[in-house]
Formats: structure tokens, C-alpha cells, sequence
């Protein structure tokens, strides 16, 4: 029997044992990657002959068979920013107040309990929670702002995470330097602290973003509906939105078969907006870091 | 109040104590109000923090309140242990154990394949992959994560489901089997991230000195680092299975929509969440279907909730242990 | 010559706990205006809790408790009605590490003034420019003001960090170790630095380094275990020390 001194060119039994699980490590790894590009190469194949300038920015026609999918590009920015405009500052604010003010007792343990529970809470509860109490009890029907609240509750524990983290990267010293200098407790987190973690703090918002975008069952019930003949004009208009245009394409339509080519256009189009955020999450990550760097 | 500009050195004449700085030296000790300003700023972001808690005690209030009023028209113990979901059928029957039942198995079938993947992708990524690669394989996890569920609905639909068909001579490839496929890809990221972060808190000198007893790398990953990080690797886990129960569109679209109790591996199934989002569009508001919607709603959160609190304490352990 | 000097600060009885931890015993001790007192002692003997006592940095961390006095102009500023935040205007503060923030070189030296409500930019702008001479950076920052203050080596930091706290003008400056972290040729700017703000400020700095406690204070302490053994004009504590503990620790037994 001979050893070998490399790490990984272990021989005799034990070698073999371990070349075998090694290569299930990596088989794992290499499924889940190359599902990932199964689904984008998938769509884009299918999906690109479906793209064009009118497609964009047309609004369907003949029942949906036909024309474009502006108004549910445009009902879809609609919801995510109105999302973010509600889960953006209540996010940030209870990040500030967790890692600046208030880091133990019993009132800040209750607030983060219930973080943990509204992350885990199913987004279909979202949507059942939406229609009641937006919809229903506010009165609002359904309607853009109906459904950009429901995503916008539904953003706010993954925002209040990431700022948290980006506020916790900031080093304890330049919140010394700053009191030490005479500025209050909130001209330092105003003026020092929340800027020193803005990269975290955008990066993990626009990530909220995409994922607000990409939802569906939030506002199945409180936003989204088939088709609306005009782009909204106020926020209290039903909007169209790509995640649901899709499902509603692809199952409950009349002329499945024939919509497939809309269908496939529809996802591509959505992968490419929530991609397309995820890429602008690293670009403002890298700008912003380097800016203040030499 | 204003600063006030004055030079040192020329303000203060020759032996005179500090303490004439200006008129009256103490009041810029204690009246510059800053106490004021700084009380306002931490109660206001207080009541913002507080809305976290009221919007989770509201979700309940609302299912609650929508959802009990079933229990007037059909018992408890019928609701949950009836066989029969036939809610616009004269009269209907509101059973929902089918929906459980097909929420349960999905989620279980689907954790057999997310969680030795998504453990085993974690341990690669972790322990044996190189750092340049691992920078290159952790976005992907990530991007995965971030693929709208709908596009793997419909992925699954229009791609997954004909292959099974064909694959398996079934009748129809819009079943269990195939919607645990696709709900596997959508725990796998939760899974993967939570259990690669367990393991990348465990010391180095553990690994160390199981390789200097004349380990391999393999011995002291299974004998020493994933055990060092096993509860870490359980609410990974745990978190992933929460995730998989809740999801909706993936289940909706991929997994055929049957109310029964599946059989077999190929059968169609109804999971709590696909009945909710395809069936609440129809349910006359506040009646007897729409009140047993929420209902379905409230078990489904019962469940989720019933996952958290296992992570959570999972964890704690895992944070002493750290 | 000594009784014609003014006490501008000083601690009875001051005592520090760390939840159970007494980190302070009963200090006395008067700081001479326009001054260097330099506070020697080992490694936790208590010296950079009592700096960051005299402008109340220890209510940052949770768990301190203060007990006795701090009298600053008359007034003992451990009292809840003190305003810290005017309190640390006045009485400035250089931290161990250069901590300069991420942000340009003039906007580091601003930002107290700045947060003090300055608003007036020409006044601002002559205020940056004194406290960079002031802090001996001028020359070698004066071209690039608007690039990044993180850019600059080392000792420029510590520099600009002196510059950033003599900008809000205060009457006290509290240096904790301000050249511990620096090279010796940097380390020989900031000591004639302080030889030179002395004329203008108090100075109290915290030091592990005897060599450089002798060449730039008046009056040095010494402290061990949490107490003040022995605090006397430098030349005398360092030939003459009374205490057996000062006179191994000056002479290298311990610490």
C-alpha cells in the first residue's frame, strides 16, 4: 500500500471512500448551478424570438393572444417600488433602532420575534392578510397600493436583515470618533454611521426589490388582476403584473397553447428585471465601497 | 443656540481661569437642548420598530377573524380531519386533511432531495472547493434564490412535467413527484446558505487536529465538522422545509391540483397553498368557502410556525455551541 | 512655579465598575492647564478608563457605573443633567487607532464643526486649514483636501484625527495612546505636535511608552491595579520615584 502525500490522492480504502463522497460533494454542487442555468438558457432560447421593441412596449390586444405586456412591466415597477416605499424606511429605521439604540430587554426580544415569524410566514398568508385588512377593512380594494403594502410587510424582515448586518460592519470606531467630537447620538448615526453602511444597506433593499417583483401570490388578491385595458393612473387602479400575467397565460387561459410564445416572452422578461436588479445590487455594492477608498 | 467664534489664546487674558469662557460657562453644559432632539429621534424609531409587531399581530387577528367563523358551519375536527374538498358542490364538504396531506408529502419528498443536495453543495462550497471557485459558485446559489417562484412553476410546467410524462408513461407529469423536483430547487438555496455558514463558523483548529491524528479530509469532515455544525445544519433545514410547505405558485402550477390524498408517488395533489391562491379568486366574499380559505390559511401558518419555533431553538443550541 | 498653574479639571474619589468589576479606585487627581499630564501604567491598570471618564466616553459602554467626581469649570460632569454631547466639544478626544471616516480629507476636519451647526462655509473653510497647520498636515494635504481621508498613511491619520478634534476648539484634549499604532518617524511628528499644542491646550495623554510620557509631559501618573499610586512633575517621578511599584515599573520589572 502506498501513500501519497497530496491531500486529495489518498489511496486504499479510505482513499476510495473518500474520492467517492468527494465527488458527490461535487456533483451536488454542480446539479444545482447547472439548474440555475437550465431555467435562464431555457427561457432565453425560448423566450428571445418573443422580444422585440413592441413587445415591450405595447399593450395586449385580442384578449391577451396578441400585442405586448407593457402595462404589466410598468404594474410590476409600480408594485416593487411601492413596496420598497413602505418597507424601505420602516426597514431602516427599526435596523437603526435594533444595532443603535436598543440591543437587549424584553421590548427588543418581542420585536425581534416577531421579525423572525412575519420572515416565515407563508406569502399566500401575505395575500389572505392583504385582502382583509387592505383591501377589505382600509378599504382600498384591489388595487396598486393593496398590493404594493402586501409586498411591501412581506419585504420588510429581508430589509430590516440586511441593513442590520450592513449597520454592524460599521466599526465601533468612527461611532467614538464622531460622539468624541461633540455630535450627538444621531448626527453620528445620521451623518456617519447610516452612510458608512449604505452599500449594505441598498445592496440588501434592491435584492428586496427583485424579490417583490418576482411574487405573485401576495397579489393575486390584492393588486393583480387579468387585464386592465389602460396603464393606471392613480394608485387605487388594478394593476397587471409579469409574475401573474404569466400563471394566467399559462393556465388559465383560453389559447394556452397558442400564448406560449407570450408566455415564455413574459419570463424572460422577469427574469431579466430581477436578474437585472441583482446585478445593480453588486454594482452599487462595489461603487459605493470604493468611493471613500483611496 | 449659536456657536460662538472665539480665538484661544487672545480671549483669555493672562492668569484668568478657564471658567470665564463666555457668559455664563455652565449653561453650555446643560442647556444646549440636545437631550430633546436625541429623546424624539430613539422614541420615533422605537414606534417605527414597533410596527413589525403590529403587522405580524395584525396578520393574525385578520386570519383569525376571517377564518374562526368556519367553525360555525363545520367542526373543527371535520374541517381538519375530512377527506372531502368539494366547497362549491350543494351541499359542500370542507375537509381539508387531502390539502394537508398534500402539503405534507410535498414537502417531505422534496426535503429528500433538497437536504442531502443542499448539505452536500454546502460542505463542497465550504470545505472542499477551491476559494476562487466557491466565489464564482456562491452567486449562482444566490441568483438561484432569487428566480421568481413563478418562473419555476412555469419552468416546471412547461418543461419538467412533459420529460416525466414521457419519461414514466403517467398520465399526466403535473403531479407530486415532479412539484417536489421543483420545490427542491426552491429550499436548496435556504438550505445550502444556512448550513455553509454553520460550517464555516466551525474553528479551523478542529479540523486541524483531526488531521493531525492522521484523519483524511473526508474522516474530519463527517466525523468531526459537520457534527460540530449539526444544529446549525438542522434549522438550515428546518428553515428550508418552512420555506417549501409555504411556497405557493410551484405547487399551483406543477402539482396537478387534485383534492386527494395521494397513493402513489405520480398522484396529483393539492397542497393548502394552491387551494388558497387558485380557489379565493372565486369564493364569494365572506362566505362560507372564502371563511374556509382563511381557515386553510391559519393551519398553513400554524405549520410554518411550528417550523420557526423548532429553528429557533435549534439555533439556540447551535449559538451555545458555537 | 507650580501653585501659579491652574487646576482646569479634576476627579475626587472617582471609582469605575464594569458591571461587578471595580475597574477604578477612588481616584484624586488635578490636571494643570495648558499641560501635558501623561497617565502611565500596565496593561489594565485602569489609565484608559479613567481618560475616557473625564469626557464621559465610558457611558458608551454598557454596564459602566460611575462613582465620586469630575469637576470641570465647578461643575461635576457625572451628573445626568450634564449635555454630553457639548461636554465632548469642549473636551476633544484622539483614540488609540487613527479612525479617521470614510470620507474626504476636508469633510473629516469639517464634520465637527459641521455637527456643532456651522454653517458658514468661509468659516468652516479657515477653521479646516488652522486646525491642519495646527496638526502639522497642511503641506502635505493641502493639494488633495477632496480626495479620501482613508488614502492617507498611517501617521497623516493620526494627524488628521488631531486636526479633526482641535477643529471644534476644545479646551481639553484626551489622547489615548495617539501613537501606539504608528511607526517611530510618525511617532516623533505627533510628540512634537503635542509639545507644540501645549501651548494652546490642556493635554492629557495615555501612554505605555515611558520614553515618550518623559520627553512631552509636565506631570505624569502613574497607575496599578485600578489605582492611583503616584503622580508628580515628570522629572521627578522618573528619577526620583517614591513608590516601590512606580520604580519597578519606570525601571522595567514588570509591565
Amino acid at each position: 500500500m502506498t501513500f501519497s502525500l497530496s491531500k486529495n490522492r489518498l489511496s486504499g480504502k479510505r482513499g476510495t471512500v473518500q474520492s467517492i463522497w468527494f465527488a458527490l460533494f461535487r456533483g451536488a454542487a454542480a446539479i444545482n448551478v447547472l439548474a440555475l442555468f437550465a431555467v435562464i438558457l431555457f427561457m432565453v432560447i425560448q423566450g428571445a424570438s418573443a422580444i422585440n421593441w413592441a413587445f415591450l412596449t405595447e399593450m395586449p390586444k385580442n384578449s391577451m393572444t396578441e400585442g405586448g405586456i407593457l402595462p404589466c412591466i410598468i404594474g410590476t415597477i409600480c408594485l416593487a417600488l411601492g413596496a420598497l416605499a413602505f418597507a424601505f424606511p420602516v426597514g431602516v429605521a427599526t435596523a437603526i433602532y435594533l444595532n443603535e439604540y436598543a440591543t437587549q430587554g424584553k421590548r427588543v426580544a418581542m420585536i425581534r420575534f416577531a421579525i423572525t415569524n412575519l420572515a416565515g410566514v407563508p406569502s399566500v398568508v401575505f395575500g389572505l392578510f392583504g385582502l382583509a385588512f387592505f383591501c377589505t377593512v382600509l378599504k382600498l380594494g384591489v388595487s396598486l397600493l393593496s398590493g404594493a403594502l402586501t409586498l411591501g410587510i412581506m419585504s420588510l424582515p429581508v430589509i430590516i436583515g440586511a441593513s442590520e448586518e450592513a449597520l454592524k460592519t460599521v466599526p465601533n470606531t468612527y461611532r467614538e470618533a464622531s460622539l468624541g467630537l461633540g455630535a450627538s447620538k444621531w448626527q453620528t448615526i445620521f451623518r456617519v454611521v447610516v452612510p458608512s453602511a449604505l452599500p449594505g444597506i441598498l445592496t440588501g433593499s434592491i435584492l428586496a426589490l427583485g424579490r417583490a417583483a418576482g411574487e405573485t401570490a401576495p397579489i393575486m388578491f390584492t393588486g393583480a388582476v387579468f387585464f386592465t385595458p389602460d396603464l393606471p393612473t392613480s394608485v387605487f387602479d388594478e394593476v397587471m403584473a409579469l409574475p401573474y400575467h404569466i400563471y394566467v397565460l399559462a393556465t388559465a387561459g383560453t389559447h394556452i397553447g397558442e400564448t406560449r410564445p407570450l408566455q415564455y416572452g413574459t419570463a424572460l422578461v422577469l427574469i431579466a428585471l430581477v436578474l437585472g436588479m441583482n446585478l445593480c445590487a453588486i454594482i452599487v455594492r462595489s461603487r459605493l465601497r470604493n468611493r471613500n477608498r483611496i | 443656540m449659536t456657536y460662538r467664534e472665539h480665538t484661544k489664546g487672545e480671549m483669555i487674558p493672562e492668569g484668568s481661569s478657564r471658567g470665564d469662557r463666555g457668559a455664563a460657562p455652565t449653561d453650555t453644559l446643560t442647556g444646549r437642548g440636545t437631550a430633546l432632539g436625541e429623546w424624539v429621534a430613539e422614541s420615533s424609531l422605537l414606534i417605527i420598530s414597533l410596527i413589525s409587531i403590529v403587522v405580524l399581530g395584525l396578520i393574525l387577528l385578520f386570519l383569525l377573524m376571517e377564518g374562526l367563523p368556519t367553525f360555525s358551519f363545520v367542526s373543527v375536527k371535520a374541517f381538519i380531519l375530512g377527506h372531502l374538498w368539494y366547497p362549491t358542490d350543494e351541499p359542500p364538504d370542507f375537509g381539508i386533511l387531502a390539502l394537508i396531506m398534500g402539503s405534507i408529502s410535498v414537502t417531505l419528498i422534496s426535503s429528500l432531495i433538497a437536504v442531502p443536495s443542499g448539505v452536500m453543495t454546502a460542505i463542497y462550497l465550504s470545505e472542499i472547493a477551491p476559494p476562487k471557485m466557491a466565489e464564482i459558485l456562491k452567486p449562482a446559489i444566490e441568483l438561484l434564490a432569487s428566480l421568481p417562484s413563478v418562473v419555476i412553476g412555469f419552468f416546471g410546467m412547461v418543461a419538467v412535467a412533459p420529460l416525466m410524462q414521457r419519461i414514466f408513461d403517467i398520465p399526466t407529469g403535473l403531479n407530486l413527484f415532479t412539484a417536489s423536483i421543483m420545490l427542491a430547487f426552491m429550499s436548496i438555496p435556504t438550505i445550502c446558505t444556512i448550513s455553509e455558514d454553520a460550517l464555516r463558523s466551525v474553528p479551523v483548529t478542529y479540523r486541524e487536529a483531526s488531521m493531525a491524528l492522521g484523519a483524511t479530509p473526508f474522516e474530519t469532515i463527517s466525523k468531526v465538522t459537520v457534527p460540530a455544525a449539526l444544529s446549525g445544519i438542522t434549522t438550515a433545514i428546518i428553515l428550508g422545509m418552512s420555506r417549501a410547505i409555504g411556497e405557493t405558485m410551484v405547487v399551483l402550477m406543477v402539482a396537478g391540483g387534485a383534492a386527494i390524498i395521494p397513493g402513489s408517488l405520480f398522484d396529483p395533489i393539492r397542497p393548502m397553498p394552491a387551494s388558497i391562491a387558485s380557489e379565493m379568486g372565486e369564493a364569494p366574499f365572506r362566505g362560507d368557502h372564502y371563511h374556509a380559505l382563511f381557515a386553510t390559511g391559519i393551519t398553513l401558518f400554524l405549520f410554518t410556525i411550528l417550523f420557526n419555533i423548532l429553528a429557533m431553538s435549534a439555533s439556540r443550541r447551535f449559538r451555545l455551541k458555537g | 512655579m507650580t501653585n501659579e498653574i491652574e487646576t482646569i479639571i479634576h476627579t475626587q474619589d472617582l471609582s469605575l465598575f464594569y458591571g461587578d468589576f471595580q475597574a477604578l479606585h477612588d481616584i484624586s487627581l488635578p490636571f494643570a492647564q495648558r499641560q501635558v499630564t501623561a497617565l502611565i501604567g500596565p496593561s489594565g491598570c485602569g489609565k484608559s478608563s479613567f481618560l475616557r471618564s473625564l469626557n464621559r466616553m465610558n457611558d458608551l459602554t454598557s454596564g459602566t457605573r460611575s462613582e465620586g467626581a469630575v469637576i470641570f469649570e465647578g461643575t461635576n460632569i457625572l451628573e445626568k443633567k450634564i449635555d454630553v454631547v457639548s461636554l465632548r466639544r469642549r473636551i476633544g478626544m484622539v483614540f488609540q487607532k487613527p479612525n479617521p471616516f470614510p470620507k474626504s480629507i476636508y469633510d473629516n476636519v469639517a464634520y465637527g464643526l459641521v455637527v456643532n451647526g456651522i454653517k458658514n462655509r468661509s468659516i468652516v473653510a479657515a477653521r479646516v486649514e488652522k486646525s491642519l497647520k495646527q496638526a502639522a498636515l497642511w503641506e502635505e494635504v493641502k493639494d488633495r483636501l477632496h480626495k479620501p481621508a482613508l488614502g492617507l498613511s498611517g501617521g497623516q491619520q493620526q494627524r488628521l484625527c488631531i486636526a479633526r478634534a482641535l477643529a471644534v476648539e476644545p479646551e481639553i484634549l484626551l489622547m489615548d495612546e495617539p501613537a501606539s499604532a504608528l511607526d517611530p518617524i510618525a511617532t516623533q511628528k505627533i510628540e512634537e505636535l503635542i509639545l507644540e499644542l501645549k501651548e494652546r491646550y490642556t493635554i492629557i495623554i495615555v501612554t505605555h511608552n515611558m520614553q515618550q510620557a518623559a520627553r512631552v509631559s509636565n506631570t505624569t501618573a502613574f497607575f496599578y491595579m485600578g489605582r492611583l499610586v503616584e503622580v508628580g512633575s515628570t522629572n521627578a517621578l522618573f528619577t526620583k520615584p517614591v513608590k516601590k511599584e512606580t520604580e519597578d515599573y519606570i525601571t522595567g520589572r514588570f509591565g
